[in-house]
């Protein structure tokens, strides 16, 4: 017997043991994402890969493919459902995409384009996050995190470094850096680190950098999001 | 040089009309001004009503963000606020000289935006002022009446705009807010197909600048006596020039003449800028008031923008505009010229040269080139000047240790202006409304006093074509006895 799903009617294969999302990407058929990195384990925080598997919602991104399941993903209750989530993001922190280095190469505008946001919906929090400049060649900008801990599982699973950790619960909760002073030049943290590379945001930035690459060779000015990250890149 | 009916003596006995907000100019505005029982004219100020806080919330920002972030102070001319700010951070980064291709790119990007800021104001803006007379139908008195009446004319507008956005697209990436400039150079050069797209069209933009300039020219002699003493006054004035003199939009030195046109300073390092400038605050506005230190406040107030640039600068590097400049000066006789409606002669000359120094850039095949980025030994503070279409705009920064803006100052090119719009509209107030009915016909001469500078109020806003405008007459008690308005 085949090992194979639905997605949106179309028949998906999967290796026992890959996730919907895991088995959509390698079928190139895009579930929007943002805490989800295929080198990573599944964190399951986001909820914008949410799915419906016969008739129940679930997270794309940890549910284990399984055969002859019905999984609905393209339509427009879902993709209102995440376009909300991400509205939910952008009022929660600071999100100034006009004058934001990562424009054009990050994941939650690309992503906010894809579901057709319009506006903020929601009011603005407009919270208080100090950048933390101190590291000599990258800069912490908290005010664009999702708390995707991304760099948190790249420094604690490939840097093995614990440079960052989520801090505080629930609404309050926020990134932090691993040090006494709190300040990202009191830690080992270095350029070379997987988590300097996997901020799918604008909050770790590479120094002296911002506005280098010209509008229109940017990543999503080649290619919208759906396209560049089918296969879960 | 006075501030004659800045401050009326006895406010509370007066009556007050209010302009607000002032319609066809960039930004918002308002002007008061106080009249007595037999209509006579105590006071008039020229208010700016919003307030940005740039200069603010930069601080803490990284240094390198802070020229695509600048500019969204304006949506007229935000590429020179995105100049401005990467020139005072080539001086951060240690940039002294940049390539020639980074260089050129950046020109070609500011001589675009020149073209359009000055097509939009003259066209668009002004043009109905000066094509049916500032008194005129009300309900002709704007773009689209110019369009109904001389189709040419309108259509010339839009597209010598149009090629002006068209610049600055291929240099910054976008028409409006792009990222071209970085410190220490550009991020893009031009490829072939963009610069023969340009080249394409190049020559009869020329040709319709050189069009435009005698328009305004014939507008401005056929009627010198209106045109020569509307809203006049004397004043000194101030600008960036090139070298050897040139006029320059993107580089040079400071220099100031005084009214006989005797030089105040010449050759200044604009890193200088606060040796020479000083800015004053008063309690009524939220614009500064810049003045040249040696002289002081009182008397050392300045016009900036074309008028004061055309007439500082020794000559125009461009034929055409150059010989236009010729026949400006020898208009003038030999003397400075002051009076604020041939802002808009010198403005379309600006354009004229602007046209041609882009034809210039287009031949040039630096902008192909792949040399594009310098840095040098990182420093803490840096001063950006740059011409922009309205004047002369300062951009002032400090970055600590760790690449953050810790002090920012900015001077923008109305500001420089200020006093210079308020002597202008009482000129205006004194002759034209002075014991007479107030009328929309008569408050459009103030309007039109301060169109003259193209001032960019908040230097945010776009206000294009006409804004609703409300007029009210009140008595001493706050009865309003008096209204007029337009949707």
């Amino acid at each position: 017997m085949s090992h194979t799903f639905t997605l949106d009617g179309k028949t998906i294969p999967f290796e026992p043991g890959e996730t919907i999302l895991q088995a959509a990407g390698r079928a190139g058929v895009y579930i929007p994402h943002l805490c989800y990195h295929p080198e990573f384990k599944p964190h399951g925080s986001c909820k914008l890969c949410t799915v419906k598997i016969n008739g129940r919602q679930t997270a794309s991104c940890t549910m284990r493919a399984m055969v002859g399941m019905v999984v609905e993903s393209e339509t427009e209750e879902i993709n209102a459902e995440r376009r909300a989530l991400t509205q939910m993001l952008f009022v929660e922190g600071n999100h100034f995409c006009p004058s934001c280095e990562k424009s054009g190469n990050c994941q939650l505008q690309a992503t906010a384009y894809h579901l057709g946001m319009m506006s903020p919906h929601y009011d603005h929090f407009y919270p208080n996050r100090p950048v933390d400049a101190s590291h000599p060649d990258v800069l912490l900008d908290f005010n664009r995190c999702i708390l995707c801990s991304l760099c948190v599982r790249a420094s604690r699973d490939v840097d093995g470094k614990n440079v960052f950790a989520l801090s505080g619960r629930g609404i309050k909760t926020h990134l932090i850096v691993n040090a006494k002073s709190g300040r990202l030049a009191d830690t080992d943290f270095t350029l070379g680190d997987k988590a300097a590379q996997v901020c799918p945001v604008g909050v770790i930035l590479k120094k002296r950098q911002g506005f280098a690459v010209p509008i229109g060779e940017r990543t999503y000015d080649k290619a919208p999001i759906g396209e560049t990250l089918a296969e879960g890149k | 040089m006075t501030y004659q009916l800045e401050t009326a003596q006895h406010p509370e006995t007066l009556r007050r009309v209010a302009i607000d907000p002032v319609s066809r100019v960039e930004g918002h505005g308002k002007v008061t001004i106080l009249l007595d029982d037999q209509n006579k004219v105590h006071q008039v100020r020229l208010h700016i009503v919003e307030f940005r806080g740039f200069e603010k919330f930069i601080q803490g920002r990284p240094y390198w963000e802070v020229p695509v972030m600048v500019q969204r102070l304006c949506g007229i001319c935000p590429v020179s606020h995105h100049l401005a700010a990467s020139k005072a951070l080539d001086v951060i980064v240690g940039a002294k000289k940049l390539t020639p291709a980074a260089e050129k790119l950046r020109r070609l990007m500011h001589y675009g935006q020149m073209l359009q800021s000055h097509a939009l104001h003259f066209f668009h803006l002004c043009s109905p002022d000066l094509l049916f007379g500032f008194d005129s139908d009300v309900t002709k008195r704007n773009i689209v009446g110019v369009a109904m009446a001389h189709p040419e004319t309108a259509k010339r507008g839009v597209l010598l705009r149009k090629f002006g956005q068209e610049v600055i697209r291929v240099t910054a990436g976008k028409r409006v807010h792009g990222t071209g400039a970085v410190p220490g150079g550009v991020n893009k050069s031009l490829t072939v197909a963009e610069r023969d797209e340009l080249l394409k069209d190049i020559y009869h933009i020329i040709q319709w600048s050189r069009e435009a300039v005698h328009l305004i020219q014939k507008v401005h002699t056929q009627d010198p006596g209106l045109y020569n003493s509307f809203g006049i006054f004397r004043s000194n004035f101030m600008s960036l020039v090139g070298h050897n003199g040139d006029l320059d939009f993107y580089h040079g030195t400071l220099r100031a003449r005084d009214d006989n046109g005797g030089m105040i300073f010449d050759h200044v390092d604009y890193q200088n800028y606060n040796q020479v400038i000083e800015e004053e605050v008063r309690s009524w506005s939220y614009m500064k008031f810049p003045f040249i230190k040696s002289i002081g406040k009182e008397h050392g107030w300045y016009k900036v923008g074309p008028l004061a640039r055309v007439q500082n600068c020794d000559q125009i590097s461009t034929p055409f505009a150059e010989h236009e400049r010729k026949e400006f000066v020898d208009y003038a006789g030999g003397t400075p010229m002051h009076a604020p409606l041939a802002f808009h002669w010198t403005r379309m000359i600006e354009m004229l040269h602007a046209a041609e120094v882009i034809k210039e850039l287009l031949h040039d095949d630096d902008l192909l080139s792949k040399d594009l980025m310098v840095q040098g030994e990182r420093q803490m503070e840096g001063v950006g000047v740059i011409e922009a279409p309205r004047g002369t705009l300062f951009h002032h920064y400090q970055v600590d240790e760790n690449d953050v803006v810790t002090m920012a100052n900015l001077i923008v090119s109305t500001t420089n202006n200020n006093q210079a719009m308020n002597e202008a509209i009482r000129h205006v107030a004194r002759r034209y409304l002075h014991g007479r009915e107030v009328t929309e016909g008569l408050l459009n001469h103030i309007e039109v006093a301060i169109r003259a500078f193209d001032p960019c109020l908040s230097c945010a806003t776009h206000a294009l074509g006409k804004m609703p405008l409300q007029v009210e007459l009140v008595d001493a008690e706050g009865a309003q006895i008096h209204a007029l308005s337009r949707e």
